[in-house]
């Protein structure tokens, strides 16, 4: 079983984040980069499932500008076999990402598609649906964990106020949360290797999709600051604040 | 609490315009390095060194070691950290590729190294004590010692140590009194106590493997009589597996000022008859391999100061970028703003940031010219690094150090009276930057090697031919045309015209009046260092001139600006130094000892 991994090369979750002063966006100048929280979760799940001998190859895809392949070697020295790039300055947004992933699905035909349930940038969380729709396969997001037995998988999500289990069959799409597993550091050696993996470099046009941004960002804010609280007397006038001022009840 | 990020651009960026990185990775033994796998490298070695060696470094200076009966007991998480360390294939990265490590250039593992040092002082030394350990049996080690220990200390199940130091002798080796007496089966037993042993007892790795100096029974008197020996903590059975335990136990671990993360212990060896020791290469011979591994030990005490110098640079701009406190003088929105706006707070800053660039720019050349004197296919390449390698190492180790006090000092200055409150962690770089001017030769220990074996021995040529690379560099800042770095180019003309004087003045005193060229030799040390950290911050600047315009232009405006600052505020201490030197001896030596 072939197994697609896309990735995504985001601001490093280390780094704190500050908006650009003409508030087009958030700098990035001599800002860390790295691999999606997220989509390293989805990579380790795919290495298990080959470790575990599931698995018999590990795809990882990204799209985006040429630095994107520093990110999918970071994924072949976790244990990914080869990497594919989409490459392109564009600023690609979740729909596009999702086209350029049914194109490689349709080429490569993996049994299973894993990624990360948001991007810790923009936090759409919409790719992995929006793909599980063009493709027209069965979807599970926000997996906490995911069995395979033969032409199905069992994938265990988080949903508020507990866990519920999902059967589908192959081949599905599948959207990891934090608690799947925990990823490990890429040994040196490994990151040696991964230098002599395949990479493919491809552009948005040799899939034969269009990438052009259908959102326009008009601007980028630091998000309000929180006001102090205040102390209330009793039940009576929390019930009362809530329900007239917070306007929640 | 800010998050060590590793300054993985500043660092390529040194590597590869200062360092001389798309030779080194063209040299003979370097085919499987290419930049991007550098950058991959880095990227992950940075991932480590943020999410599991910075967490630790509070947490092992809050807890320290505990002592017991003999045991030390490491810090919560050193034990797990460690492990995981080793795993991964950090441990023995710069190791080569005989005994298990990845043999990477030295260019690259100083920057690897520059990270663990950044994210945690105590915790990098553990490795490079036991990879001093490693060059050294693997320098001078027979094959059956290499076959015993290499291979278990490069991957890290065992550590190493340096057994040098005793009460009666710190700087001076000679006076070292540990006995080795021959059992006459090959073997020697060691008696003697040894101080201040980095790493030498704990819980990390399964054995410890001590380098031990100690004297044969019919050894000459002073440095020609040490001889150097293995002894184990736990003896190697012939099957590799672990045997008894050898007669050596930690006394007693020091109450120290800084990197209370690591345990500093008191070793003392045959309490009850002799350790068992295996002698290393030819009697007698001890000092001399100690001194074949010190350019590398030095280097990377030099790049301490870097990596702690720019940890408490990231930790001072997270703090004054957050805390809003004071009116902005000149400002007159009214609004609040973060300290950063301070003009004196920005000046603290700038000085943190351009003598650590300044730093790593001296590290990382340094380190490009160990590669090339190594694996350069053409002899007069590997002489000239050569030379040049062992005139700036005492420079990367002396001003590297020194430079990391004031860095640090800073660091806490910024925090206002917060730095002074533990909470803030600003004081523990301060704290464990202490140690780095003294241990692994002291300032004034570089600086005599400086001024005599490196400078006035062979005549002055090495500082004569090095001041001829900068001279030609400020040729070629003034015919750019361009007004900033022409500005850079009069600046560092100062620095070569002081640095050329001194040495003049210390190679015609140095034999005369030895006294007297010692009395400046420190300020001659700190001297060069401006210089040389000057020249290679306006050949940064030279580079970074000419991509503004680029994808990256903001990066390389901050290189201009800092490079600019340096010339501007650093630079002009060249003077102050020179006049130091060479006016100044007579005020140091005038007063007699009652007068004192």
């Amino acid at each position: 079983m072939k197994i697609l991994v896309p990735i995504k090369r985001v601001v490093d979750y280390n780094v704190k984040i500050r908006v650009k002063a003409d508030q087009s966006g958030v700098e990035l100048a001599n800002i860390k980069m790295a691999m999606n929280p997220f989509d390293e979760i989805a990579v380790e799940e795919a290495v298990r499932l080959k470790e575990a001998g599931t698995a018999t190859e590990v795809v990882a895809f990204s799209a985006g500008v040429a630095q994107c392949q520093e990110t999918l070697r970071t994924a072949m020295a976790i244990g990914a076999d080869r990497g594919i790039l989409a490459e392109t300055d564009v600023d690609l947004q979740p729909l596009a990402v999702a086209k350029l992933l049914k194109a490689v699905v349709d080429k490569e035909q993996p049994r299973l598609v894993i990624l990360g349930k948001q991007a810790i940038d923009d936090d759409s969380n919409q790719t992995g649906q929006m793909l599980a729709a063009l493709l027209g396969w069965p979807q599970a997001t926000f997996a906490s964990k995911v069995e395979v037995s033969g032409d199905s998988v069992r994938v265990t999500r988080e949903i508020d106020g507990g866990l519920e289990t999902l059967a589908l069959p192959l081949p599905a799409v599948i959207t990891t949360d934090l608690r799947l597993n925990e990823p490990r550091y890429a040994t040196l050696p490994n990151i040696m290797k991964a230098k002599k993996k395949p990479l493919e470099t491809l552009k948005p046009a040799d899939l034969g999709v269009d990438v052009t941004p259908r959102l326009t960002t008009l601007k980028v804010v630091e998000p309000a600051k929180r006001s102090a609280g205040v102390l209330v007397a009793d039940v009576a006038q929390l019930v009362e604040k809530l329900k007239n001022e917070a306007k929640v009840i | 609490m800010s998050t060590y990020i590793a300054p993985v651009k500043d660092m390529l960026f040194a590597m590869n315009e200062l360092a001389g990185l798309q030779d080194i990775v063209t040299l003979p033994g370097n085919e499987e390095v290419s930049i991007d796998l550098v950058e991959v490298i880095l990227d992950e070695a940075g991932k480590f060194a943020t999410e599991v060696v910075d967490p630790l470094n509070p947490v092992g200076d809050r807890q320290g070691n505990k002592w017991k009966d003999g045991v030390v007991t490491t810090a919560d998480g050193f034990k797990e950290a460690y492990a995981s360390f080793c795993e991964t294939g950090w441990n023995g990265m710069p190791a080569s590729t005989e005994f298990g490590g990845q043999g990477l250039p030295v260019t690259v593992s100083t920057a690897v190294l520059e990270m663990w040092k950044s994210a945690s002082i105590s915790f990098s030394l553990c490795q490079m004590l036991t990879l001093g350990a490693v060059e050294a049996i693997a320098h001078h080690g027979s094959d059956e010692l290499k076959a015993t220990y290499l291979p278990n200390m490069v991957s890290g199940k065992w550590t190493g140590t340096m057994n040098l130091t005793e009460p009666q002798a710190g700087s001076d080796l000679a006076a070292i009194r540990s006995k080795a007496e021959p059992r006459g089966d090959g073997t020697y037993a060691i008696t003697g106590t040894k101080i201040f042993i980095t790493w030498g007892e704990h819980d990390m790795a399964e054995n410890i493997v001590h380098l031990v100096l100690a004297r044969l029974p019919d050894a000459p008197p002073g440095v020609k009589g040490i001889s150097l020996f293995i002894a184990p903590k736990f003896l190697v059975n012939a099957d590799g597996s672990l045997g008894e335990r050898n007669d050596l136990i930690c006394a007693s671990i020091e109450h120290k000022m800084g990197i209370h993360g690591s345990a500093t212990a008191v070793m003392s060896f045959g309490d009850k008859g002799g350790a068992t020791g295996y002698l290393v290469g030819e009697p007698n011979r001890g000092l001399e391999y100690m001194f074949t591994m010190m350019n590398h030990a030095r280097l990377n005490v030099g790049l301490e100061g870097v990596g702690v110098s720019e940890r408490s640079y990231q930790h001072a701009l997270a703090y004054a970028r957050d805390r809003i406190q004071g009116k902005i003088i000149g400002d007159k929105s009214g609004e609040k703003k973060p300290i950063l706006h301070h003009p004196d707070v920005r000046r603290m800053l700038m000085d943190m940031k351009s003598r650590t660039e300044a730093g790593r720019a001296i590290a990382y050349y340094v380190a490009g010219c160990m590669d090339r004197a190594k694996s350069s296919p053409d002899a007069d390449v590997r002489k000239t690094n050569q030379t040049r390698l062992e005139l700036l190492t005492p420079v990367v180790k002396g001003w590297c150090t020194e430079n990391a006090q004031g860095i640090t000092w800073n660091g806490v200055q910024v925090h206002g009276g917060m730095g002074f409150i533990e909470e803030t962690g600003a004081s523990q770089y301060m704290r464990d930057a202490r140690i780095i001017t003294i241990y692994e030769g002291t300032t004034a220990i570089q600086a005599n090697d400086l001024i005599g074996r490196k400078t006035a021995k062979e005549g002055g040529k090495s500082m004569q031919a090095l001041l001829a690379d900068i001279t030609a560099t400020r040729a070629a800042l003034n015919a750019t045309g361009n007004p900033a770095l022409a500005a850079l180019a009069d600046s560092l003309g100062g620095g070569i015209a002081a640095l050329g004087e001194a040495t003049n003045w210390l190679l015609a005193t140095y034999d005369a009046n030895p006294q007297a060229a010692a009395a400046g030799s420190v300020p001659f040390l700190k001297l060069t260092g401006i210089v040389v950290g000057g020249w290679l911050m306006a050949r940064s600047a030279q580079v970074a001139a000419g991509r503004l315009d680029g994808a990256d232009g903001d990066f390389y405006k901050a290189k201009l600006g800092t490079a600019s600052y340096f010339a501007q505020h650093v630079m002009p201490e060249a003077n102050a130094y020179r006049d130091a030197i060479v006016n100044g001896a007579e005020s140091v030596l005038a007063l007699e000892e009652a007068l004192f």
